[in-house]
């Protein structure tokens, strides 16, 4: 893929040249910002693959390659707006204000993970969708429900290229623009689906292509420059936020991670792919220019990374040092009142739980 | 007072609840200017507005979806596929987001939703028409299953099920949307979902049942009476949960239970219930307990129908064998 050659959304290149004047709110503070946070979110996407593998954490995917996407998200929205994410997606979820031992949580095979409230005010945000793709579906009903209840909220939502191939995104694309919902789709296109390339989701030539069908905008975007992702998500958010309806965003990317941590990409894709890809990366290209700006030094580098592994080992700290569900919680929440037959089977799990705890093995 | 049929129920419910409770919208194919394709949904767009009362495109795994959707913001939609065969492209949608996003979010979000069906065979329809797969939905963690058979169930039924904080997948027994009728006050009281109603006293068998065979089990154990065998007839009403503790009650009266559904035999709710006597009351039997149910196979198109629809006979028979096989 040339992605030089495609047509797409652009302020800063792969050498941290700018191809396209900067936008009136990219301040060099705000871009320094954004950069501290690619950053961050990046050592933090690194520890939670040592992590796992040294079986603190379940099967984790990462998010490597993908920050620029996902800080734009989480700055662009407004807490009032309605998050609805995908896996991929702690650097959105974290710009946003829910904190990384979510994350953690939810990885590491504890539903209150996807308990948002003790975070404050991300009640409505939805968790994250196993199923690839549905989560579109349920943002159609949220951006439809913040119609109807008419308080210019904005609903967005994220999925991979490999998701725009199933039905369900397609439905959603489709209604969002035949109820003219507030509703922003950004597409993580990162090239691959596990291990099927993009070439073989679609024929289509940009995948910002499919939102011609639906009646509404499509755009691509350059997915690994920061500056365009915030641009066109604010813009985008804008425009639904005053009535006009939904977007199609393509953010075009690359997967510089396996698929997950149970995923090995060598089986599938060349050496020479990946290397080609990391030209392209977003963290880099921000770096050169903030340095070329006279925003950033190598010191200052030196020094956020310090800080970066301090904050996340404190992130560890806590989530290790998380109290376990009880064995029966997986009762607590199924129906608001449990009726008399499940409680009698929450019984057995009590006293299942005790039996095993006591090491009672006869 | 005028007698409405469960269908002009259904209808009051909706209008009722959305007239009380401005979070309650109704959407799905049709139910805008054409009132639902079965008119369940009448008069609703233009009393309360196409932000409430919601034409969507054709597509059900989108309506399952978004209902999900909605109702995670704190909205109370109510969904009507056509038919239950067409709920099969939304199904991911109610097991997999439906019934979990109390449990996923610990609580955070609900999914307090209805997902109406309408179901069952007997109207001459055509394929994917006919099925009875309330069994399906009951086997799933996170979801209750309401199956209303008369107007007075189906205006309470619904009302609880809007007013759950849960989600409900609500079957409504078309073959019986304009046949039975009754008197139904319209004063927003809604019934529990948690026990089954007991449509007839008997000291004989108790007779468990739900939906359109209702009416077959009630004129069977008119027959029956007729013979001197009393039945106990309950509409089981909430399929899941089941009210076991009510079916258990009356077994200690009667010793001898019957179970009609019109739904495939195998894995069926029948089945269940049977189970759970044979765990929970086994010595309150005085018979083996049997069952009258659909047959295992994919539901013929019309002109053979009625062999396979449950016939007053089928259940005087099973009735019989049941009370005078085992005296
Ligand atoms: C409906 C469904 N089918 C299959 C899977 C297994 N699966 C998990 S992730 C994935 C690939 C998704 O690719 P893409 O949408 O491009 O997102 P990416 O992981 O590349 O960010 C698949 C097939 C699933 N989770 N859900």
């Amino acid at each position: 893929m040339n992605v030089l050659a495609m047509p797409m959304h652009r302020f800063i290149d792969h050498h941290g040249k700018l191809v396209n004047p900067l936008p009136e709110w990219a301040d060099l503070m705000t871009l320094k910002g954004f950069y501290c946070d690619m950053v961050l979110t990046r050592s933090y996407d690194n520890k939670a693959v040592a992590l796992q593998r040294t079986g603190k954490l379940g099967t984790y995917p990462s998010h490597l390659g993908s920050e620029a996407i996902g800080i734009a998200i989480g700055r662009a929205l407004k807490k009032t707006d309605v998050f609805i994410p995908y896996y991929r997606d702690l650097p959105a979820m974290w710009a946003r204000g829910i904190g990384m031992e979510k994350n953690l949580q939810y990885w590491g095979g504890d539903e209150r993970g996807s308990d948002f409230s003790p975070d404050g005010e991300h009640c409505r945000d939805l968790p994250f969708c196993v199923p690839i793709a549905t989560q579109c579906t349920h943002a159609v009903g949220v951006a439809a429900a913040l119609k109807i209840q008419g308080n210019h909220h904005v609903a967005l939502v994220t999925c991979g290229d490999g998701a725009t191939s199933k039905g369900d995104f397609l439905e959603s694309l489709n209604c969002a623009g035949a109820w003219n919902i507030p509703l922003v789709f950004v597409i993580n296109n990162n090239q691959w689906a596990i291990s099927v390339p993009r070439s073989i989701q679609c024929g289509a030539e940009l995948l910002s292509d499919k939102a011609k069908g639906a009646g509404i905008e499509g755009i691509t975007v350059d997915g690994n420059d920061v500056v365009a992702m915030f641009d066109v998500i604010a813009k985008s958010l804008e425009h639904a936020r005053k009535g006009k309806g939904a977007t199609l965003i393509e953010a075009v990317s690359y997967r510089l991670s396996d698929h997950t941590t149970a995923d090995d990409a060598s089986r599938y894709r060349s050496e020479d792919e990946l290397q080609q890809a990391w030209e392209f990366e977003p963290i880099k290209r921000l770096k050169s220019f903030l340095i070329e700006q006279g925003a950033w030094s190598e010191q200052d580098d030196i020094n956020w990374q310090v800080h970066c592994k301090e904050v996340i080992e404190k992130v560890v700290d806590n989530y290790l040092g998380i109290t376990p569900q009880a064995p029966e919680s997986a009762f607590d929440f199924l129906y608001e009142q449990l009726s008399e037959d499940l409680l009698n089977q929450r019984d057995l799990i009590i006293n299942k739980a005790m039996r095993m705890q006591g090491g009672d093995h006869g | 007072m005028a007698e409405v049929t469960l269908l002009d129920a259904i209808n009051m419910a909706l209008h009722y609840e959305m007239a009380h409770d401005q979070s309650v919208i109704v959407l799905g194919e049709d139910v805008g200017d054409n009132g639902g394709v079965f008119r369940a949904t009448v008069g609703l767009k233009e009393k309360y507005g196409c932000k409430r009362v919601i034409d969507s495109p054709l597509a059900e795994a989108l309506i399952g979806g978004v209902t999900v959707g909605m109702a995670t913001q704190g909205l109370r939609p109510v969904a009507e596929f056509q038919f239950q065969g067409f709920v099969f492209p939304a199904i991911e949608h109610l097991v997999c987001h439906a019934a979990r996003m109390r449990n996923r979010t610990r609580g955070r979000l609900t999914c307090p939703a209805v997902f109406r069906a309408p179901f069952g065979g007997g109207i001459h329809a055509p394929e994917h028409h006919s099925e009875s797969v309330e069994a399906l939905f009951a086997h799933i963690p996170g979801i209750s299953v309401v199956i209303p058979s008369s107007p007075q169930r189906a205006y309470g039924l619904l009302l609880a099920a809007i007013r759950s904080n849960d989600p409900i997948m609500f079957f409504e027994p078309k073959r019986i949307y304009r046949t039975v009728k009754s008197t139904v006050i319209d004063n927003g009281e809604a019934l529990p979902l948690n026990t089954c109603f007991t449509l007839r006293k008997g000291r004989d068998l108790t007779l468990v049942t739900w939906g359109a065979c209702v009416v077959e089990s009630l004129q069977a154990a008119q027959a029956l009476s007729e013979l001197g065998i009393e039945a106990e007839v309950i509409d089981l009403a909430t399929i899941k949960p089941i009210d076991m503790a009510s079916i258990i009650k009356s077994l200690e009266k009667t010793g001898r239970l019957l179970v009609v559904h019109e739904a495939c035999k195998t894995c069926g709710v029948g089945a269940e219930i049977i189970a759970r006597i044979s765990e929970q009351a086994m010595c309150l039997l005085k018979a083996p307990p049997r069952r009258v149910t659909g047959t295992d196979t994919i539901m013929p198109y019309y002109k053979n129908e009625d062999y396979f629809m449950i016939q007053e006979d089928d259940i005087v028979d099973a009735a019989k064998l049941l009370v005078e096989g085992w005296k």
